[in-house]
């Protein structure tokens, strides 16, 4: 592979191309098989459930055969970088606090999942000084609560805090 | 004229205190989402509208809702100009042509008459687009009245060849995210036959997948990870706005009539066509930089390449309500978040909604003139305070953005399973970006998909599985060969390049 070429990047255009490329085909494989197990041709009262993605399948893989092969053979002389490795970082850095954070709304309700979701960034990647990180995180939370549960009626996931408080 | 009379009514209708309090909420809001990194018109709008549900059950309550949605839409278009300026980030992909210009201009101490040239020309664009919507729509209505369902599925199946045909990212991928979107909305149960299809016994797809959710996750969560990668901190010129540079730069805007139509004209075709506002945005700088006197000074700060993009931009994105209304086909993806609303709230988007729901219909033309002066008048006068919110730093503003698009893809459905599709819907956002493969047509896929099945289902029950049934008369003809033309426009594209290069 010609990764290596460029000492900070993680990860290749043409790698990514052909992930991408190759996740569309598997889909459209799915797509495909599950139309065939419905039924993909015509009865008496007219065409099948599996009739329409049938079509959809095919023109799916189709396509994503053409990208795939842009991706391994096209590109092969200009391979750049798809995200450079302190990008990558950066992304992650938020991407996976943001996996933790949807995980523990189950837990602890949204409004104190998200106070604490905003005072890991402010503290963390912003070093705010901890009166001001408990000032926003806990103001934004108080804010929500106002607007959906006061406000619109809209009932969002409350967990033990809102339980002990009676707020349910 | 029966248009003005309908109109003078749909005055009557906007022009009440609490409709005219949801523009302004709405231009407001809409400005802010629009100079956020993460939020735009598309999600935005997903976002907010669960917040309408409740709003739309009393009498004329769909009317104040639409009247919020789209406002926010206008102001998100009029947002993005803000941050293209300022900062140099396009808060909107429509807005990347007003960087172009913009920021040099306010380099130059010039961003206040950049900021009023790009207000005021988005207002000029919007009020021609808003114009041609008035005059046009009920034509187009009362023609679509005959459509059959082979007539629908030939205009669904133009604007998805449209899709591959003009936008500029390679057709396969462009046919690959379409083909996604389609499967996405084909999950779930068979509206006609009651088959469960793609659901693989996970009872979390019986109800399949919801384009709010792939809205909020793509555009949202998305564009939050584009935004990382540039780092933490913007940095952006100053925002000083007064009466005086106002009224010099619209001394000085009169000179660019020219620009200002073709510029209009460009917009409204494109948002008509689901080209979309940022193709738009992009042709128009060129052909004003084509036709301009001081043509080799674009780029360097001209006010003419900022009213170029923006009259266009506002142009297409407001007439991408036409075939929205008129045909129930989108122009662009926040046009089609608008539709799934009128879907949520009860109303059949289409011609019938021209007969059935005049109040609507007129009510919300309406509102998008008086729309437009709130948001012209909102965001001249309240700039420094829009600026400001650009300068809280990213480490503040990213997790709380993150926490809104988490709530408002759980109050879709309020299901937990839809906040983790976000998150897969933001990471799948943010590869498509990185490697061109465009967002629109998958966002448009899943919206209409069950319709376009639907329509083509239908067609085919009429003619017994025959395919020509699509050719069958001169009007379902030519849609049709249009639609097939522009699929193999790229094709034929390269092969004429091909040709001059040989």
């Amino acid at each position: 592979m010609s990764e290596g070429s460029e000492g900070k990047s993680a990860f290749g255009v043409r790698a990514a191309e052909g992930v991408v490329a190759t996740v569309f085909l598997a889909l459209g494989a799915i797509v495909i098989f599950d139309s065939m197990r419905l039924g993909y041709g015509w009865k008496e009262d007219g065409p099948q459930a599996g009739y329409f993605p049938f079509y959809l399948g095919i023109i799916m893989c189709v396509s994503s055969l053409i990208n795939l092969a842009v991706a391994l053979f096209a590109l092969r002389a200009k391979d750049q970088s798809f995200v450079e490795a302190g990008q990558l970082k950066l992304v992650l850095s938020v991407l996976v606090p943001s996996a933790v954070y949807v995980g523990a709304i189950g837990w602890t309700g949204i409004y104190v999942a998200s106070a604490l979701f905003v005072a890991f960034f402010m503290r963390w990647l912003g070093k705010y000084t901890w009166w001001k990180v408990a000032a926003v995180s806990i103001g934004n939370s108080v804010v929500f609560f106002l607007i959906f549960e006061v406000w619109f009626k809209i009932p969002l996931p409350k967990g033990p805090l809102e339980a002990f408080l009676r707020l349910n | 004229m029966d248009e003005i009379q309908s109109l003078i009514q749909g005055f009557g209708i906007a022009l009440t205190l609490k409709n005219v309090a949801l523009m302004f909420t709405g231009i407001i809001l809409g400005v802010i989402i629009g100079v956020l990194p993460g939020l735009g018109g598309a999600n935005g709008v997903a976002i907010l509208l669960p917040l309408t549900f409740s709003m739309s059950q009393v009498p004329g309550g769909t009317t104040s809702a639409i009247i919020l949605l789209s406002c926010i839409y206008w102001g998100a278009l009029f947002g993005g100009a803000i941050t293209s300026i300022l900062f140099n980030i396009p808060g909107e992909p429509w807005s990347v042509a007003t960087t172009f210009d913009g920021y040099p201009l306010a380099q130059q101490g010039r961003a206040g008459a950049a900021l009023t040239a790009a207000f005021t020309s988005s207002f000029v664009g919007a009020l021609v687009a808003v114009i041609v919507i008035t005059f046009l729509s009920p034509l187009v209505a009362k023609f679509a009245l005959e459509f059959g369902p082979p007539e629908f599925f030939s205009v669904y199946l133009l604007t998805f060849c449209a899709f591959v045909g003009m936008s500029k990212e390679p057709p396969f991928k462009t046919l690959a995210t379409m083909m996604l979107g389609f499967a996405l909305a084909a999950v779930g149960t068979d509206p006609v036959t009651g088959a469960l299809r793609l659901t693989f016994g996970s009872t979390h797809l019986l109800t399949g997948f919801d384009f709010l959710i792939a809205v909020i996750g793509l555009f949202g969560i998305g564009e939050i990870l584009l935004t990382l990668e540039e780092g933490l901190a913007f940095k952006g010129a100053q925002a000083k706005i007064n009466l005086k540079v106002v009224l010099e730069t619209w001394k000085e805007l009169p000179k660019y009539w020219l620009t200002s139509i073709r510029s209009s004209v460009v917009g409204c075709f494109m948002g008509i066509v689901p080209g979309g506002a940022t193709p738009a945005s992009f042709m128009s700088y060129g052909v004003a930089r084509r036709f301009s006197k001081d043509g080799d000074k674009f780029g360097k700060g001209m006010v003419e390449g900022v009213v170029a993009p923006e009259t266009a931009a506002h142009a297409a994105g407001t007439a991408a309500l036409l075939p929205m209304l008129t045909l129930g086909v989108p122009g662009s993806p926040t046009a089609a978040v608008l539709l799934g609303g009128l879907l949520i709230w009860g109303l059949q988007p289409g011609p019938l909604l021209f007969v059935e729901q005049k109040d609507f219909v007129w009510g919300l033309i309406a509102s998008m003139y008086l729309g437009n002066i709130v948001g012209l008048i909102v965001v001249l006068t309240c700039v420094p305070f829009f600026a400001a919110i650009l300068r809280v730093p990213f480490s503040v503003i990213a997790p709380i953005i993150i926490v809104i698009c988490a709530i408002g893809a759980y109050t879709v459905h309020n299901s937990m399973f839809d906040v983790w599709m976000m998150l897969v819907f933001g990471v799948v956002g943010y590869a498509f970006k990185k490697l061109q493969y465009p967002l629109a047509p998958l966002v448009l896929a899943i919206v209409l998909g069950d319709r376009a099945e639907s329509s083509f289902r239908q067609s085919m029950l009429v003619s017994q599985g025959d395919m020509t049934v699509f050719f069958s008369n001169a009007l379902v003809g030519s849609l049709t060969g249009l639609a097939l033309f522009l699929l193999v426009w790229p094709l034929i594209s390269m092969a004429i390049a091909r040709l001059r290069q040989s």
